[in-house]
């Protein structure tokens, strides 16, 4: 009876009904759209860190976290490598590499790089550069003097395929090493940053340049799901002993971009409340006006033997029908919004520069996770009845008499 | 006009409960956006200066196509002409000159991609803020040669402290290997990660010798007095520049066009900080427009009488949109004295970003970040709340027009 009586009661001023459903709609849309693209920058900034070199899990020399340099080098792979190998699932694709930080210089130019030597094949499959070369070919596992780098660094330095560029670091003896490569392919990168910063030679060819054996400076793990990160880490740092290993997740890899997801985190929950609160004071105000207008209604309900918490019941029941309207509408058109973006997404493109300097990407998709949904939901539905019971009370304390004489 | 403005005020108070939650309402929203964008106001102004202090100056006098390249042969051949027609400027309050090379640095063991910068360092230190930043050892000297400062995690990584030498190779204006031995004088920390681990600095001369610079640097470094000076140095500096009848070769960059990402980022946040405050508004327009509907429809029969006795709708109509703006100028008044308070109790104390320094420090703001109460900042945010307010007011006051007096007293 309540619900009958409730879902006529809101209809009794459709107009009313209606503007401040209205308010629920568009409040519940803002907390579900904005919370996605929230959750599509930030995801987008997960993705690219982890495919940017990074991958879930990386094992380094003890001291490198430290001090990445040459010498802080894992001298014995073979062990980091048979421990993968027996630990990691089956559908689990990891590689090795070297990093090393560098100076490119051709005739003219000169500047920092980080050189990366890779194992071709194996790296296509975990990081961003196996489809990111635009002109030229990729590595093969034999190229002893090929290099690939970003466009980027190919316009600063003024050069292009087959001209050659030099590459000086230090190495493990101390001494300077310098080695000639020639340009075998240019790299096009969501951030121009990485365009910048990289450049990539066959794993052979770091090692021969730096005398460093058959050292690696890192092994590079990508999971099937990134979940397991903790738990496989876990599993990876009882076989390799932390006086020599270093296993590190992509949260501890990348404290910018885990400083950013926990912001936002924060600023989606933060949104949420503010917007809330914004709707709140209209709810509070129509319910209130609806119980106001029916004062003598509630005293003949009451005369006629109407407990006062059936009362409260009852006005709550209209409020809840008010919600539930608003919040179904609003999710709707939140899942709308986001599903129409979803293929095209947000171009940002006309700020590049600005979100390079964000760590942001060019084009913003919207992420839908039910977390924040549910979040979203909750507080609209929890809060709304929660302050609705202001006005319910109200209409419950009427006596009888003197509600019935109020005109 | 005055009794209109008597009947509105009375109106408002008929129904006070209802009109306390309506203003309360405007007064939330205002007080956020004030707080809110003097916020955003205060860090972007503590991220420009930081930067303009730091890196670039408010203009600089460069050579074409050297802001992209940073290559060493695109220079201000001749410095000491640029620096004439500056102090023929009087925006500009102090000037200096710097040049960059990018050099391998080693220590005894360590070796790192470094730029190598050369300051004049009594100039250097009125134009930006690095004398301030020296955390270890001593800021450079006018007659210093050989000496070098160091970032504090560049020193870090090269295992190096005050006293160690450094030797740096390089390639010098024509093309020639530069290389020279320096020793270091003082450690520098600016929090600015990228900066601190990345640059060493060095005096200009010395500088100029070991990368047979021929007396030329790469950037002429102006500051004004404040960032409202830049259009104008920027204009004058510029004609100034191409008076000086040399080839054509010489630009002059505003902060704007040398830093592009901050100027860009500011935007990025701006407009999304407004979309996110225009969609708050609506919620909250769609929130009172109930009140402003019902403070109309309850009163139906009232109008019918009032138009009765010979009110007509026009002024029925000014009456009762009287009513509305009031409301709303109440809640917008009451907003800006909150937030206004609530921004100015930060902007004293500050606000502590905990955990949120890695973040932060990306952007060169401190952990503690105070906001900026400013005429600009509270009129945003106010004219927000106030046009968006208004417009939902309208609506409701245009229903009256179709009322007429017998049906309206007949109405329940």
């Amino acid at each position: 009876m309540y619900l009958q009586l409730g879902w006529r009661n809101i209809w009794r001023n459709p107009r009313r009904t209606i503007v401040i459903m209205t308010a629920v709609i568009i409040g519940v849309w803002a907390m579900i759209f904005l919370g996605a693209l929230m959750r599509g920058i930030s995801e987008q900034m997960v993705r690219n860190g982890i495919t940017t070199l990074t991958g879930h899990i990386q094992v380094h020399h003890a001291g490198f976290r430290e001090d990445p340099i040459i010498e802080n080098s894992i001298d014995k792979p073979e062990v980091v490598k048979a421990a993968l190998s027996r630990i990691l699932p089956p559908d689990t694709r990891w590689t090795t590499r070297v990093r090393v930080d560098a100076i490119a210089n051709n005739a003219r130019h000169s500047g920092g790089v980080t050189l990366v030597g890779i194992n071709p094949e194996r790296e296509a499959r975990i990081s961003f550069i196996g489809q990111a070369v635009t002109e030229g070919a990729y590595l093969k596992a034999d190229d002893k003097y090929g290099i690939i780098i970003g466009k980027a660094l190919a316009d600063k330095f003024d050069t292009k395929l087959g001209r050659k560029l030099v590459l000086m670091s230090q190495d493990t003896k101390g001494g300077i090493a310098s080695r000639a490569f020639r340009i075998t392919g240019i790299f096009r990168a969501e951030m121009e940053a990485t365009e910048k910063q990289f450049v990539f030679v066959t794993i052979a060819s770091a090692q021969k340049m730096l005398k460093l054996g058959d050292g690696i400076s890192e092994a590079s793990i990508l999971l099937a799901d990134y979940k397991d990160a903790d738990r496989i880490a876990d599993s990876l740092k009882g076989v390799l002993s932390s006086a020599s290993y270093d296993v590190q997740t992509w949260r501890e890899l990348l404290p910018f971009v885990t400083a950013v997801l926990k912001m936002y985190d924060w600023f989606i929950y933060l949104w949420f409340l503010v917007i809330f609160i914004a709707m709140g004071f209209g709810i509070v105000n129509t319910i209130l006006m609806a119980v106001f207008e029916r004062i003598r209604e509630f005293g003949l309900l009451k005369a006629l033997g109407m407990k006062p918490w059936w009362i409260v019941k009852e006005v709550l029941t209209e409020s809840f029908f008010l919600l539930i309207l608003g919040m179904v509408a609003g999710n709707v058109l939140g899942f709308m919004s986001v599903f129409a973006l979803a293929g095209t997404g947000i171009d940002l493109s006309a700020l590049s520069e600005g979100l390079e300097f964000a760590g942001m990407s060019r084009i913003i998709y919207p992420v839908i996770v039910v977390k924040d949904i549910v979040a979203a939901n909750l507080v609209v539905l929890v809060l709304g009845l929660l302050v609705s019971a202001y006005p319910a009370v109200k209409a419950a304390r009427f006596t009888p008499v003197k509600a019935m004489a109020h005109t | 006009m005055s009794i209109e403005i008597k009947m509105a005020w009375r109106n408002i108070w008929r129904n006070s409960r209802r009109s306390v939650l309506t203003i309360l309402a405007i007064v939330f929203a205002t007080m956020l956006l004030v707080f809110m964008l003097s916020f955003q106001f205060g860090s972007y102004d503590t991220m420009i200066n930081t930067a303009v202090k730091i890196h670039t100056g408010h203009v600089q006098v460069q050579a074409e196509g050297y802001r992209d390249k940073m290559d060493v042969r695109l220079v201000v051949p001749d410095p000491g002409a640029v620096d004439d027609v500056i102090r023929d400027i009087p925006e500009i309050e102090t000037y200096t000159s710097r040049a960059n090379a990018f050099s391998l640095v080693s220590s005894s063991d360590r070796t790192y991609g470094v730029l190598l910068t050369g300051i004049d360092p009594e100039r250097e230190a009125k134009v930006s803020t690095l004398k301030k930043l020296v955390r270890r050892g001593e800021y450079l000297a006018q007659e210093d040669t050989d000496m070098a400062l160091v970032g504090e995690l560049l020193a870090e990584n090269l295992k190096v402290n005050i006293g160690d030498e450094l030797v740096a190779l390089g390639q010098g204006r024509d093309g020639s290997v530069a290389a020279a031995v320096l020793k270091i004088k003082g450690i520098f920390s600016s929090g600015e990660d990228k900066f601190d681990r990345n640059s060493i600095q060095m005096p200009l001369g010395y500088f100029q010798d070991v990368f047979s610079m021929r007396g030329a640097v790469h950037e002429v470094v102006t500051l004004g007095k404040s960032l409202e000076d830049v259009k104008k140095i920027k204009k004058e500096l510029g004609a100034g520049v191409r008076g000086m009848d040399n080839d054509g070769n010489l630009v002059v960059l505003d902060w704007m066009e040398l830093m592009p990402g901050i100027v860009q980022s500011i935007k990025l946040d701006l407009v999304s900080g407004l979309i996110m405050y225009v969609i708050l508004i609506v919620v909250v327009a769609f929130s009172i427009l109930n009140t402003f509907l019902m403070a109309i429809f309850e009163r139906t029969r009232e109008f019918g009488v009032l138009m009765a006795i010979g009110m007509t709708t026009g002024r029925l109509m000014r009456s009762l949109f009287l009513e509305s703006v009031t409301i709303t100028f109440i809640g917008i008044i009451l907003g800006i004295i909150s937030g206004g308070m609530v921004t100015w109790y930060y902007q004293v104390h500050g606000i502590l970003i905990s955990g949120a320094s890695e973040l932060l420090s990306q952007y060169g703001l401190p952990e503690r970040m105070y906001p900026q109460l400013s005429v600009l900042s509270v009129s945003v945010g106010a004219g927000i709340v106030l046009i968006i307010t208004i417009l939902t007011a309208i609506y409701p006051v245009l229903k009256v027009r179709r009322l007429r007096p017998v049906e309206a007293m007949t109405a329940v």
